[in-house]
């Protein structure tokens, strides 16, 4: 795994900070999303991860900083252009209406793909719901599923509306807050698969992390958020140390290091409250 | 498709029957709908003092279309005319228009209980109604008031947009409006008017307290051309922007955030939205008054029939409630013939135990 480079970054946040109520959530954020690159990111609660998040895919106006896409300015691009741009999974989806599972994944295309021929928004749909794993809910009402249900029905769409805006702009950014936090293992790790197999196609992938060992395992480049600041980021490998556990997480645990690929792994069984946190 | 999962790149057999059904369910509702409206008009149209059957409305409707003079004799002509293809048309605008703007402001609010009359905005054009009725012989100059049926309607018209804007205005921080906030200045709102209109009628007179019963009731009597000419340049714009404002409802049903996301230009969908129904409902209220629960049965009825896709229930909403109010006023015009009753009377009649039955099925507390 290769250190991002710089000047093929698509999405470019520069001193990003964000104040509400006389509270700094961000502060002087820079990060860079590169095509074809998983960044996770991660941090206890209320670091400000889902805050910086907003800020990128510009549901949120930075108060200082800037954020560019593709060279442009992220407040500048009008909101079509955008959402063929990038694709964001929030953390909470709520539904008003009884629309159907397929509906809802529809929503991904409705907007980004009206050029496309029905059919084949038709057959789009249904390829973005098979890989999700929820083809076979397709018909329910969205608000009969579980939590886990409705969140993998979320990432059908956002993968609707990737898959859909891939015609209108090449390069690509997908932003995932938490997409796995009501998911059994085997969802967690089928999601957190796919969106590396779309990493892999060119896309800047940014997710946001509790689980660390999973951050580390698919992380191309890991960034570590605490108390509305990025701390450290770089190769998982290079960032996470003992040290850094113990300052940001509070836990007091040791790194240790699986045997055959020289993964970091974490045992959180070691744990005990450290006194000084 | 260059997903890692095996692609199906069509639909497997069983959603793609799934989807077709629906579509088809849509199909029929549209054609029911369109039928029913022309089936319903017709027989509103020659129900009356005179009575005219169908199909000789039918003809003399054709007639007049095709210019063929032959069949364009007798005074049913003039009746269908003049007198009551004018009610009729009035009443399919009105309907529609209630109807969609009660669709949008549910699709705005995200509930399925938001309505014009709930957010004020039909109180406020009631208000503006009342002070023209009771204050208008005071203070406005006697040749205006030669002409009631227009300075009535232009008074409720301005009272709706006033009351919209104030609302909007309040709800609205930092560009952008929440819709928690406006649903509760709504109902403040609400209650200012209808204690301003309150005192109004405690200062009448008898007959302009009369005058304000009959008008705060609904009717579509006194329906002429010239109202309609004058409240469908204003009722059309809301049907023609259906389907820009459909996309952006389905859209919103997710919340603010994830439609700005799908690409969704959330603040101007919200304005637009909000600019249409205060037009929409400042003209309704002002050409045939307060007329009750349309915006709220309708677009329910709508969703238990084909779903909660803004793309099919707008436009099958216009058709509801035109359908809805032609037939209302059948009704109205029925049981106490040869007078007729207050329009408002018939559809509260119908629409509040319906509300009621809304209320009570539903299994968890109101979300608003």
């Amino acid at each position: 795994m290769s250190e991002p480079r710089l000047q093929d970054a698509l999405v470019c946040a520069r001193g990003l900070g964000f104040t509400t109520g006389g509270k700094a959530l961000v502060r002087d954020a820079t990060l860079d999303l590169v095509p074809g690159t998983t960044t996770i990111l991660i941090g206890p609660n209320g670091a400000g991860k889902s805050t910086l998040l907003k800020l990128m895919t510009g549901e949120v106006r930075a108060s200082a900083g800037d954020v560019a896409i593709d060279g442009e300015t992220l407040t500048a691009i009008p909101a079509w252009r955008l959402a063929c741009q990038r694709a964001v999974m929030a953390q909470h989806a709520r539904l008003a209406f009884p629309f159907s599972v397929y509906e809802v994944a529809s929503l991904g295309v409705d907007g980004v793909g009206r050029a496309m021929p029905r059919p084949r928004r038709d057959a789009l749909v249904g390829d973005c719901l098979a890989a999700a794993g929820v083809l076979d809910l397709a018909g329910r009402q969205y608000q009969t599923l579980s939590g886990g249900e409705q969140q993998r029905v979320q990432f059908a769409r956002t993968l609707c509306q990737i898959e859909a805006g891939r015609s209108i702009a090449p390069r690509q950014a997908l932003f995932l807050d938490e997409p796995i936090a009501s998911l059994d293992l085997c969802h967690q790790l089928a999601l957190l698969d796919m969106a590396r197999a779309i990493a892999a196609r060119g896309v800047a992938v940014l997710i946001v992390l509790h689980d660390l060992n999973l951050a580390v395992t698919y992380a191309d480049h890991l960034v570590v958020m605490d108390q509305g600041q990025i701390i450290a980021q770089g190769a998982p490998a290079k960032t996470l140390d003992d040290a850094l556990l113990r300052q940001v997480f509070k836990v007091d645990l040791s790194l240790s290091r699986a045997p055959a690929p020289g993964l970091p792994f974490l045992l959180p069984q070691q744990h005990r409250i450290s006194p000084a946190a | 498709m260059t997903l890692a999962a095996p692609s199906v790149s069509h639909l497997p057999a069983g959603l793609a029957t799934l989807v077709a059904g629906r579509r088809r369910v849509a199909a029929l509702a549209v054609g029911g709908l369109v039928l029913g409206c022309i089936l319903l008009a017709l027989v509103a149209i020659g129900q009356g003092a005179i009575s005219i059957a169908p199909g000789r409305v039918a003809e003399i409707l054709w007639a007049r279309l095709t210019g063929d003079v032959a069949l364009l004799e007798g005074r049913n002509v003039l009746v269908v005319m003049n007198i009551r293809l004018p009610r009729v048309l009035l009443g399919l605008l009105v309907g529609a228009a209630l109807a969609v703007s009660g669709a949008l402001m549910q699709g705005l609010f995200r509930n399925p209980l938001a309505d014009p009359g709930l957010v004020g905005v039909s109180a406020g054009a009631g208000l503006a109604a009342a002070a023209t009725i009771v204050l208008g012989d005071r203070f406005l100059s006697g040749t205006l008031m030669k002409l009631p049926f227009a300075v009535l309607p232009f008074g409720a018209f301005c009272g709706g947009l006033i009351s919209t804007l104030a609302l909007y205005l309040i709800a609205t921080r930092q560009g952008r409006t929440s819709v928690a906030t406006m649903l509760l200045a709504g109902v403040a709102l609400g209650a200012l008017s209808g204690s301003m209109t309150g005192l109004l009628a405690f200062i009448s007179d008898d007959r302009q307290l009369r005058d304000l019963t009959f008008w705060s009731m609904g009717s579509l009597g006194g329906a002429s051309w010239t109202k309609l000419s004058a409240i469908a340049p204003i009722v059309i714009p809301l049907l023609l922007a259906m389907p820009l404002l459909a996309r952006g409802l389905n859209g919103l049903m997710l919340g603010e955030a994830e439609a700005y996301h799908l690409g969704i230009p959330v603040q101007r969908i919200k304005a637009l939205a909000i600019l249409l129904v205060a037009l929409a409902v400042g003209a309704s209220v002002a050409a045939a008054g307060a007329i009750g629960f349309v915006g709220i049965v309708v677009p329910h009825l709508i969703r238990l029939a084909v779903g909660p896709d803004h793309r099919l229930l707008l436009p099958l909403s216009a058709l509801g409630g035109a359908m809805l109010l032609v037939g209302a006023d059948i009704v109205a015009r029925l049981v106490v013939a040869p007078a007729e009753l207050p329009i408002g009377i018939v559809t509260a009649a119908i629409g509040a135990p319906f509300f009621l039955w809304l209320l009570l099925r539903r299994a968890g507390p109101l979300d608003v």
